[in-house]
């Protein structure tokens, strides 16, 4: 699959956001010490909801006909995009209306602002889980048609949240807090355990072939013609192809940026560091994003002559 | 009534001729324009509702060329249809007709990832979805005569290889073609359920290479030879 940078980007950073704003209001609202402080709250509620907004933003540049969008909202009972739409608005009011309860009474917020912020973690939850669920459900691309997407999109976005949560509260505090600094170790490695299951699951050999998608089943199939000298909509959309070398490569970069390097620098824990440690990581995001739609073999591709995909 | 189409792959001569008609009508038809991009320039490219691709099947000497002209299929099962978060596309109860409402898609290209016939293209001006009609406004067009009311690619096919009819009327000449032919749905096992049906090549003996014997033989073969020369 062609890999639209405005899908990185929106993927990357707005699960980076809700990752973050569900890990604040979580630990603030169960009452732990550390989040018990009025500018981490808000500074973090900010952040989220700028990245979050941002991603939204960005979800709308690869829309080739963006003035339709507000139709979006309208079919939530069949599909994923629309409900990713639906709840993505559904959680601005609950953040805001925690963030102000947060705004004006510090960390002792009143119930009805509490009972906002626990919708607004849920709702957090529900669009990421949205989000991965329009790609988990195409069962044309085997690469993403798996349990597995949701699960890597939910510990990647709650990574990544608990990376930001870090940061935020060192440059807060000038010193890390164990408690935030193991929940962010500890969700780097749930995130690597659940990408390098993910590579290794994605080598196993698919059911469909050239062969079941002509019908020919008894023959061999070889593709003679395209039927057009030049690349049309589908090659430039799913013909996309990069090298089986420079896809491992890429594999091993993003897997080292994106986790260890940053498990790393949380375990030396300076505000310089940390910041370096979270710059990483959404590179590292970035390229892993990148490796998810590269990695990903439409099953159109056959009748442009893949013998499998 | 479930309305599609069955092609010869028996027969299709791989002409273009359905595709150009397609293109034809359709530019100007309810989903027009169909436009291209730079389509005199040194890279075209353009949103067309049928393309036609070749194949080798088999190994030489018994290999065949088998042409497959490839539309939208109509599927039971669309997901096209359920994943489209604005509710343009989608699929007619009253005849099994699948379509693209062009003042409602926003071109975020979800159905055509759901496609697994790479039915749906992008319209690389409009950046709207545009796919297969199955020419409803031809087939439903009371001012043209009965036997035109078929879709233009039907129409044009020289070589006859394309069917159009009901696949819900047992008696319909798609079905029997379908039941008389063994008909084929292309990727059946990922469960769209394709309407289009697809007629494998009929069963031909191999080409025999004659093998000459005796002198007389040897001599026609000898002259033969010359003679080519
Ligand atoms: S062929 Fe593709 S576009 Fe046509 S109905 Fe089936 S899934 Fe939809
Ligand atoms: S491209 Fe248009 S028709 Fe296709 S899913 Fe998006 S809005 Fe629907
Ligand atoms: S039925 Fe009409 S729209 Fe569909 S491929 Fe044939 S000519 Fe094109």
């Amino acid at each position: 699959m062609h890999p639209a940078f405005s899908v990185l980007i929106f993927t990357v950073v707005s699960g980076a956001g809700y990752g973050l704003i569900f890990l604040t209001i979580l630990g603030h609202l169960s009452g732990l010490a550390v989040l018990q402080n009025q500018s981490l709250l808000l500074s973090s509620g900010v952040l989220s909801l700028v990245m979050i907004s941002g991603g939204l933003l960005s979800s709308t540049l690869h829309l080739a006909n963006p003035k339709n969008a507000w139709r979006a909202f309208s079919r939530f009972k069949t599909s994923w995009l629309s409900r990713e739409a639906v709840f993505a608005i559904l959680f601005y009011p609950f953040a805001l209306l925690y963030l102000i309860g947060v705004w004006m009474q510090g960390a002792e917020i009143a119930a009805v602002f509490s009972l906002a912020g626990w919708v607004a973690a849920v709702l957090a939850m529900i669009t990421l889980f949205c989000t991965s669920m329009i790609y988990a459900s195409l069962k044309t691309i085997r690469q993403w048609n798996s349990a597995l997407t949701p699960v890597s999109y939910l510990a990647l976005g709650l990574m990544s949240g608990g990376v930001l949560l870090l940061m935020l509260q060192i440059m807060v505090d000038d010193t890390a807090s164990d408690v935030l600094k193991n929940v962010a170790l500890a969700l780097l490695c749930v995130g690597v355990t659940v990408k390098v299951i993910y590579f290794f699951w994605i080598g196993k050999p698919s059911g469909s072939s050239i062969k079941t998608a002509t019908g020919f089943t008894q023959a061999s199939v070889r593709l003679l013609d395209q039927g057009h000298s030049s690349n049309g909509f589908l090659n430039n959309e799913f013909g996309y192809t990069v090298s089986a070398n420079k896809l491992l490569r890429i594999r091993f970069l993003a897997v080292a940026v994106a986790f260890f390097l940053p498990m790393l620098l949380v375990c030396l824990s300076g505000p310089f560091a940390l910041v370096i440690a979270t710059l990483a990581m959404l590179a590292g995001l970035l390229a892993e994003r990148w490796l998810f739609f590269a990695e990903a073999r439409h099953v159109v591709r056959m009748f442009h002559g893949d013998q499998s995909v | 009534m479930k309305l599609g189409l069955v092609v010869d792959l028996d027969t299709c001569v791989g002409c273009h001729g359905c595709a150009t008609a397609c293109k034809q009508w359709n530019t100007s038809g309810t989903i027009g324009p169909l436009s291209d991009k730079d389509p005199y320039g040194k890279d075209p490219n353009g949103a067309w509702l049928n393309r036609i691709r070749t194949y080798e099947v088999g190994d030489t000497p018994n290999s065949k060329t088998v042409h497959m002209p490839m539309s939208c299929m109509h599927c039971e099962d669309a997901a096209c249809v359920t994943v489209c978060p604005t509710g343009a596309s989608y699929k007619r109860s009253e005849d099994g007709i699948v379509l693209v409402d062009q003042d409602k898609c926003m071109g975020c290209n979800l159905c055509a990832w759901a496609c697994p016939y790479g039915a749906r293209e992008l319209d690389p001006n409009e950046g709207t979805m545009k796919k297969c009609t199955l020419c409803v406004d031809r087939i439903y067009d009371e001012k043209l005569p009965e036997d035109e009311r078929k879709p233009a690619c039907v129409l044009t096919c020289p070589t006859k290889s394309r069917t159009f009819g009901d696949f819900d009327d047992p008696n319909s000449e798609v079905s029997k073609l379908v039941r008389e032919r063994a008909g084929k749905q292309l990727m059946p096992e990922l469960g769209y359920n394709p309407v289009n049906t697809y007629l494998p090549p009929r069963n031909k003996p191999v080409a025999v290479k004659y093998e000459t014997t005796g002198i007389a033989g040897k001599v026609k073969g000898w002259v033969n030879k010359v003679i080519a020369r």
